[in-house]
């Protein structure tokens, strides 16, 4: 988070301390959210138990549906903000599979939901714990994606994802995410704005379906076919358009987010870099850590040590993960040397999805960074300080080369300590 | 709460003449020829009124709905993935209830028989168990008809489906049952041959909060095999062998339909011989199996004369 403006506290603002799960609970309140329906799954429980108290307590007018799975709770998030509500939900991990049908159904209706996810890795084998691996696998579902790196960006980007997603020029669901138990389950003191501030900022939703209208007579999502229809009543497009429309709005939507970043921005003195990724000591820098979320975090803490040897050295924190912002990075990264990618997931059969992103994204580019990633803290493992500098020195070495190495590598593996282990045909992937 | 108790129990069928002349479906529709839920949905819209927003999943009735761009009905619609009913009907009744509009506008969702005792049963049964302020419908053609007629929980003992090629070898899902047994303010029975009843328990509904419950049995002609002109007698047949009794309860409260109540006495009821032998799709269904049929009938009408005793 940049401070903008002289006062980092300003007197009239609230600080509270909060958990990540709590923030965006406040944010919901503080957007006044209309539908809620959700369903218990930790690490993110205590967002629906916090709303449930705000309702309880009446600090919050909404229907908060407690429905018997996250399949139901994205289903009737869908049909709330077809009918007009302002919508949204929470959930982790297996959660959000189970929410996967309605995920492309919402962004294919253009429906504005707000989904918070608290991170967290997908079993088997079981783990509550904390990876990217959840958040990673709906990237092809047409929604807008936030990876959040602390407690004020979780409050802040929610109020934000509400008047992105509700702008006509966008009509698209977003997902906040923040890193399970190191975010979801850690206070940090955050500013909370005024309600009179944020209802100007975010006026109540103007929803472009609204079935609850009834003197408008409205088929929603019905069959479409592979080609257009051309009737005397009309023209209708066919899927080929619809899904057409929606990459379009996504690409659009990069606008939007930077506008609405900068407006907030300027109405709240809080800004997330160019509201698409944030930068750390990057000005002077030929070297760049690429990351997000709680491994930007780490890094951010080790970026001085390593300059303190030499290194010119920054960080880029990704905080936009759809629409990739292609543009921008591409622009940043013209003229760099190197590039250190740590993910803290894998696109299995491949390697470290942001990492694969980003070299796909600089395809092309004149004198292209040497890139290098490495999978980190999988199912919430400690992402150690050590491994970030041991990574870059690994990869500046490698650079020096020229040595492109595609294998996958890792940091936080303990395969040296599990010697005795009896199943040593299984730690090499195969057996069991 | 329901105002229409009295009458109710006493059963009274509505007058033909009672029935609104406007129409809901625009004409012109893809439904087969002969499909009774067309029957159905037409007359359980004309009882519903114009105040009313429907949500249907994956069936027939999304093909009856149309095309992207030209909505069939004159009420707004919902589509939503097959296992959603439930839970998509609830997400409407929370944003009307939201903006006060819950008592003025009534959510109805409509889905087959494999959207409701198969893969919407656990939206369902949710929906059925927060009391959610909505009707759900269930127009039951015994098997997955949209997709090329394979089984469902509904599909009755011995039918041919086209995974049961050998005859189903289990009874059909008694789902008017399961929704009883979540205690909710209604449930009913209905038979698309019988659209006088059909349409005064929709009516009914509409007027009770909470949920509502009606399970219609819609003869499909390409997937039992018959001829399309035979549909209502068909159907007909399902209520005068005792196989498909039409019933209702309110608040606990059961009663026999008109159409269905002189085949408490037994000597009146035709024997299920004359309901699957005018079906193809049980054209290899066993002696055991029809036998079967009978006791099934005998302990359906068994259990009802005792609760009708014993309330």
């Amino acid at each position: 988070m940049t401070i903008i403006g002289k006062n980092m506290v300003n007197s009239k603002k609230k600080v509270k301390i909060l958990t990540g799960n709590h923030a965006a609970a406040y944010a919901f309140r503080h957007a006044r959210v209309g539908v809620m329906s959700a369903y218990p799954i930790t690490p993110q429980s205590p967002v629906v138990e916090k709303i449930s108290e705000f309702i309880e307590k009446g600090k919050l007018k909404a229907r908060f549906l407690l429905v018997e799975s996250e399949h139901s709770a994205a289903a009737a998030c869908c049909a709330a903000s077809a009918s007009g509500s302002r919508v949204g939900t929470a959930t982790s991990a297996h959660g959000l599979m189970l929410m996967y049908e309605l995920l492309p159904w919402a962004s294919g209706t253009r429906l504005p939901i707000i989904i918070n996810l608290a991170t967290r890795s997908c079993g088997a084998p079981w783990s509550v714990w904390d990876d990217h691996s959840d958040f990673i696998t709906i990237r092809d579902v047409g929604w807008i994606q936030f990876m959040c790196e602390d407690n004020q960006e979780i409050y802040d980007t929610n109020i934000q994802a509400f008047k992105i997603s509700e702008d006509p020029r966008v009509n698209i669901p977003t997902i906040v995410a923040y890193d399970g138990y190191i975010l979801s389950h850690t206070m940090m003191p955050i500013e909370l704005e005024n309600q009179e501030d944020i209802d100007t900022f975010l006026p109540p939703l103007n929803h472009h379906i609204n079935l609850s209208d009834i003197s408008q007579v409205k088929g929603v999502g019905p069959v479409t076919t592979p080609d257009i229809i051309k009737r005397k009543e009309g023209t209708a497009p066919g899927y080929y358009e619809f899904r057409y429309s929606l990459q379009k709005a996504l690409e659009n939507s990069i606008n939007v987010i930077k506008e609405v970043h900068d407006e907030f921005a300027k109405k709240f003195g809080r800004a997330y870099g160019n509201g698409l990724f944030k930068t750390y000591k990057t000005d002077d820098a030929d070297t760049i850590i690429f990351a997000m979320g709680s491994v930007s975090a780490q890094a951010r803490t080790v970026i001085e040590k390593l300059r303190e040897e030499g290194l010119k050295i920054g960080l880029v924190s990704l905080r936009l993960f759809r629409p990739f912002p292609i543009k921008y990075l591409r622009e940043f990264f013209k003229g760099k040397k190197n590039i250190i990618v740590f993910d803290r997931e894998i696109g299995y059969g491949y390697e470290g999805v942001l990492s694969y992103e980003l070299k796909a994204a600089l395809y092309g580019l004149k004198n292209p960074p040497f890139i290098k990633s490495f999978i980190v803290g999988l199912g919430g493992r400690d992402v150690k300080s050590e491994y970030i500098i041991e990574g870059v020195h690994k990869s500046l070495e490698l650079a020096k080369k020229g040595d492109i190495i595609y294998k996958t590598e890792y940091f936080g593996l303990k395969l040296d300590e599990l010697k005795d282990y009896d199943e040593q045909e299984f730690l090499k992937g195969g057996g069991k | 709460m329901n105002r229409n108790f009295s009458r109710e129990v006493e059963n009274n069928m509505v007058n033909v003449l009672e029935i609104v002349e406007d129409e809901y479906i625009h004409p012109g529709t893809r439904m087969c020829a002969g499909c009774a839920m067309s029957l159905i949905y037409r007359f359980a819209l004309k009882a519903l009124g114009p105040k009313t927003i429907l949500t249907v999943p994956a069936s027939c009735l999304t093909v009856l709905h149309g095309m992207q761009g030209f909505c069939t009905t004159k009420l707004s619609v919902l589509h939503t993935p097959f296992a959603t009913t439930g839970a998509s009907a609830s997400g409407i009744v929370a944003s009307l209830e939201e903006k006060g509009l819950a008592d003025e506008i009534c959510v109805v969702a409509f889905a087959g028989d494999g959207g409701t005792t198969d893969i919407g049963i656990q939206a369902l049964s949710g929906a059925a168990e927060r009391g959610t302020n909505f009707i759900y419908a269930c127009y039951d053609n015994e098997a997955y008809m949209n997709t090329g007629v394979q089984r469902s929980g509904s599909t009755p003992l011995g039918a041919f489906t086209a995974t049961t090629p050998g005859g189903k070898t289990r009874p059909k899902k008694n789902m008017p049952k399961i929704l009883e047994a979540h205690g909710i303010s209604y449930v009913a029975t209905a038979n698309g041959s019988y659209p006088l009843d059909l349409y005064e328990k929709f009516k009914k509904a509409r007027d009770i909060k909470g949920t509502r419950y009606i399970h219609i049995l819609s003869a499909c002609p390409p997937g039992w095999g018959y001829d399309p002109k035979d549909t209502i007698r068909i159907g007909r047949l399902a209520n005068d062998t005792g196989f498909w009794p039409l019933y209702e309860i309110s608040n606990g409260k059961f009663a026999l339909s008109q159409p269905s109540k002189k085949f408490l006495d037994p000597a009146k009821r035709k024997d299920i011989e004359q309901y699957l032998s005018a079906q193809k799709r049980f054209s290899n269904i066993s002696k055991q199996d029809i036998e079967t049929y009978r006791n099934y009938i005998r302990d359906q009408w068994n259990e009802i004369k005792r609760r009708l005793e014993n309330q």
